[in-house]
């Protein structure tokens, strides 16, 4: 189900922890699945679990907590917006509404050519550089205002 | 031990204790949601708040160790604001449907509302709603109503073994679910409906069904497995609408399996036989009760006249009342005949007349925690007792090592750290390997009996086994269903005892049904020159008294077993039930009460002999077995059959010391060290959990359960390949003349050269024994 890369990759996580205690290792190899696949479709989430030696409904309850986690496909550009209280006092939620528009998208939808996802985050521990983006999980946006969305938007539509 | 001062008062406790745990030695009643006694602590629903000196806030009494000299109040200003702030936020979200929801009037949300909560709420916003989930057959779902509380996750984690459930999601979105699709499997997983607090979590039969104060309730005792699980049966206007459990901590703590809990739907059957019925000319016509007995009577004595009194037999179901055994062998011997047996299913005895006593457990159940060893031989554990095997799971998780032999190995949900997965004919010889090991490891001789009759290379398996025993301080030895049913059971025995004796520990049965110790009590067993249940079945008799039991679905050899009741002049069924196979082969079925309409005894596998009473009128004309055998006593002109009541019978069979009776000691059993001719298919027969007695198969939502699927031809994935067969393809799995066709499945946890064909299920019951040689072919 996953590439040898992606499981030599979970193995290196698993090796971090005790022999007795592989599923320590589900946030990164939760992570790994999903780098590879894209989401996390719930074949994808049994097979982890299984790899590493836990009940399903326990990798799904850590894949359904945290909300970088994608339970459902996404754009090839997932942008997350975060709207938690210091981001929302300082031009978050704005940010957010301007995407909104510009994409003609609402939270946790798709562009019809697939090519963007828009996703609420919740505070990335950068609040001072409100308002914050973060796409694609990895790559992390600071003081995105309205222009620097703009230019944002047009690099990803290139890409 | 700790002082602590509850609310004024001054408690000890042990070390480690919570807030919570003194509270109740003091005799406060803290409210709670999340804590249970058999569960791991989540502190997760605050309910619990309290009062701690120097303590700046109040804390969660089921997550506080008590220290000493600490001062708690529970039902101070700051404690009942911070309950009752919290009982707030937890209504936030509940609906307010009490009158449409099953748990209404034994809710304790509801009940603690009542305490805690306001009249009023002040919360204006949306409710959240949560889409209700498909659990099984078993367990209703409003999720809508769910606190969170977090117990039946833990249920499902800790104490059935598997995680079932789970609680995705986070925050005010986070909801109680199995794996996406899945139901929830496990043979326990009844027990969450009482765990659930509210009313999230129902029973799917009992849905809508009655009030709970509209129900009448009783103490009983499960007819089941032998751990005789204690009942609360409810009823209403005499017909039984709900079982739950009536805690016992030495037997099945607070909980149930779901055969105890369920199998109360099959007692209202349309199969249920409400008169007594006689054929004939082929027809079956229903008569009273007097034509019926008289007939009777009048039949055995024809037959005795006729072909003496040792052409007549008694076969009885282990699931039978001790009173209705006891006086069904009085009557076959008031007759003249030894010819009584209720272990239907086994098929070696010659350990008759060389037995110490009544075969047990050999401990008590509630030892299980003190074990640091356990060599389970020929078992199929989780199924055929699942409350034992909770006790097990829950030893290994405080150290008990687990060893087992036979040849299954399916899940179990605890560890077993040794195995030796062997066919059924090397159960012995394997186990004479780690009796040969253990005595080395233990530089102790082996036995007179066994000496020079044990093999002399010991396998790998084995020796771990031994070395596991060894090194145990408290070790036992459980024989199970497979143990007993097992062609050379006796030699099983005898091996085990030995085991024993080098450990210094106990050897036992886990036994097959509810009354697999009453059974011997009751004396139910044949004597010197009867014949046992299998030899009235190769010798067939002129006339047999069946005693609860199906005949296609009950014994050993199920074909066999037809065709000797078939040819038999006379039937006589005692049964609850009008089952299809009796009609085939009886000529007379009387209806007996089943266990909620009669009082009775069961004596369970550590040897309780448990009493109840009738918890509903019995249905249509049906009578209590032990009132119609006492009448068929007198209309035969027996003495002895004058007992006043059910008491009195139980008086008479379990006279004396019970403890005294109970001995697994065997003596003079010849154990060879041969295995079974090598390149032949054996079978391992299972009972089916929810196939195992009339009631149990009977009961539909059981029956609906994934434990319920019909059986399957089970195979060693190696084997299968050897057999040039697919998992998947139809087979035909021939025993003798007999066959049933059958899907391939590829099962690797059975020992190579095994067929594993369930037993006691219609699709089966064509074929023969249940062990032995069988072939499998493509259909
Ligand atoms: S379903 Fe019931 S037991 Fe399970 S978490 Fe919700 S309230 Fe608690
Ligand atoms: S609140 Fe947005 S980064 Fe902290
Ligand atoms: S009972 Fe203590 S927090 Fe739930």
């Amino acid at each position: 189900m996953l590439s040898q890369e992606s499981l030599q990759e979970i193995d290196r996580e698993i090796a971090k922890y005790p022999p007795d205690q592989t599923q320590s290792a589900v946030m990164a190899a939760l992570r790994i699945a999903q780098v590879e696949k894209g989401w996390l479709p719930k074949e994808l989430i049994e097979f982890v679990a299984r790899y590493l030696g836990m009940p399903p409904i326990a990798a799904f309850e850590v894949a359904s907590f945290y909300n970088m986690y994608d339970l459902a496909p996404v754009g090839r550009h997932k942008i997350t917006v975060c709207t938690n209280l210091p981001c929302a006092l300082s031009g978050g939620v704005h940010a957010a509404d301007y995407i909104k528009e510009k994409l003609g998208i609402d939270f946790n939808e798709t562009t019809p050519d697939g090519k963007f996802t828009l996703k609420e985050g919740e505070c990335m521990g950068a609040c001072g550089d409100a308002p914050v983006l973060l796409v694609n999980n990895h790559h992390m946006c600071s003081w995105m205002t309205t222009e620097k969305i703009d230019q944002m938007l047009a690099e990803l539509d290139k890409k | 031990m700790l002082e602590i001062e509850i609310d004024g008062k001054q408690v000890q406790v042990n070390d480690g204790s919570t807030v919570i745990e003194a509270a109740a030695v003091a005799g406060s009643y803290i409210p709670h949601f999340c804590y249970h006694k058999k569960l791991s602590i989540a502190a997760s629903c605050r309910m619990c708040l309290v009062q701690v000196e120097k303590a700046p806030k109040p804390l969660p009494a089921c997550a506080t160790p008590v220290t000493n000299g600490m001062k708690v109040w529970t039902h101070s200003e700051l404690a009942v604001k911070a309950q009752k702030g919290v009982m707030e936020f937890l209504l936030i979200n509940h609906p307010l449907d009490c009158p449409i929801c099953d748990q209404g009037g034994e809710c304790q949300l509801q009940d603690l509302a009542v305490g805690y909560g306001s009249t009023a709420s002040r919360y204006q916003e949306e409710k959240r709603v949560v889409f209700n989930k498909n659990l099984g057959a078993l367990v209703s779902t409003d999720m809508t109503r769910c606190i969170n509380c977090t117990r039946c996750v833990r249920f499902t984690t800790e104490i059935a073994g598997e995680m079932e459930l789970g609680q995705a999601f986070r925050g005010e979105h986070a909801e109680i679910m199995p794996f996406i699709e899945k139901t929830v499997d496990s043979e326990l997983s009844g027990n969450i409906i009482d765990l659930c607090p509210v009313g999230a979590l129902t029973s799917k039969p009992f849905r809508f069904a009655a009030r709970t104060w509209e129900l009448s309730r009783r103490k009983s005792v499960s007819p089941h497995d032998s751990l005789g699980a204690n009942l609360i049966v409810q009823t209403k206007h005499d017909v039984v609408k709900r079982v739950l459990p009536f805690e016992n901590e030495d037997v099945n703590e607070c909980w149930l399996s779901d055969k105890d809990r369920f199998s109360y739907e099959a007692l209202s059957s349309e199969q249920r036989l409400g008169a007594p019925m006689i054929r004939q000319g082929g027809q079956w016509k229903q008569v009273d009760w007097q034509a019926a007995l008289e007939f009777v009577a009048t039949g055995l004595r024809g037959v005795e006249r006729d072909h003496g009194a040792a052409s007549i037999g008694a076969l009885a179901s282990p699931h039978a009342t001790v009173e209705e055994l006891y006086l069904l062998q009085k009557l076959m011997r008031g007759l003249g005949s030894e010819n009584i047996d209720f272990r239907l299913r086994e098929v070696d005895f010659r350990a008759d007349g060389k037995r110490a006593g009544a075969p047990w457990l050999g401990m008590p159940i509630a030892g299980v925690k003190d074990l640091t060893r356990l060599l389970v031989v020929g078992s199929f554990l989780r199924k055929d007792a699942p409350l034992l095997a909770q006790r097990v799971r829950q030893a290994a998780k405080k150290g008990l090592h687990v060893s087992a032999i036979g040849p299954n190995a399916e899940e179990w949900l605890l560890p077993v750290r040794n195995r030796a997965l062997v066919a059924p004919s090397a159960m012995v010889a394997t186990l004479g390997q780690v009796v040969v090991a253990l005595a080395k490891e233990k530089g102790a001789e082996v036995s007179v009996a066994l000496l020079g009759k044990l093999p002399e290379t010991v396998s790998d398996e084995a020796l771990a086994i031994a070395q596991s025993l060894a090194s145990g301080r408290k070790v036992a030895v459980w024989l199970g269903n497979l143990a007993v049913q097992h062609a050379r059971a006796s030699e099983l025995q005898m091996l085990a005892q030995e085991i024993a004796r080098l450990t210094d520990g106990s050897f036992g049965f886990i036994g097959e049904a509810a009354n697999s110790v009453g059974g011997y009590l009751a004396g139910a067993v044949p004597g010197a020159g009867g014949l046992n249940a299998a030899a009235m079945i190769e010798q067939p008799r002129a006339a047999y008294v069946t005693l609860n039991l199906e005949p296609d679905l009950d014994l050993a050899n199920p074909a066999a077993a037809m065709a000797a009741l078939d040819g038999a002049q006379l039937v006589v069924a005692l049964t609850s039930f009008d089952s299809p196979s009796l009609r085939q082969v009886a000529d007379v079925m009387l209806p007996i009460a089943p266990f909620t309409e009669t009082s009775g005894t069961f004596v369970n596998c550590e040897g309780r002999a448990q009493s109840f009473t009738a918890v509903a009128k019995p249905f249509a004309d049906v009578r209590p077995g032990w009132k119609v055998l006492r009448v068929l006593g007198n209309l035969l002109a027996l003495e002895g059959f004058a007992h006043a009541d059910s008491e009195a019978v139980r008086a008479e069979a379990l006279a004396g010391d019970l403890a005294s009776r109970l001995d697994n000691g065997v003596e003079g059993i010849v154990v060879s060290s041969a295995t079974g001719p090598a390149g032949v298919l054996e079978r391992v027969a299972d009972v089916p959990i929810h196939f195992a007695d009339p009631i149990a198969r009977r009961a539909p939502s059981l029956q609906k359960t994934r434990d319920a699927a019909a059986p399957t031809a089970r195979i060693a994935p190696a084997t299968l390949a050897a057999l040039g067969l697919a998992a998947g393809d139809r087979v035909r799995v021939a025993q003798g003349t007999a066959s049933v066709e059958l899907v391939a499945q590829a099962d690797d946890g059975l020992a190579a050269g095994c067929v594993r064909v369930a037993a006691a299920h219609p699709s089966t019951a064509a074929l023969g024994a249940m062990s032995g040689d069988l072939s499998v072919e493509r259909a």
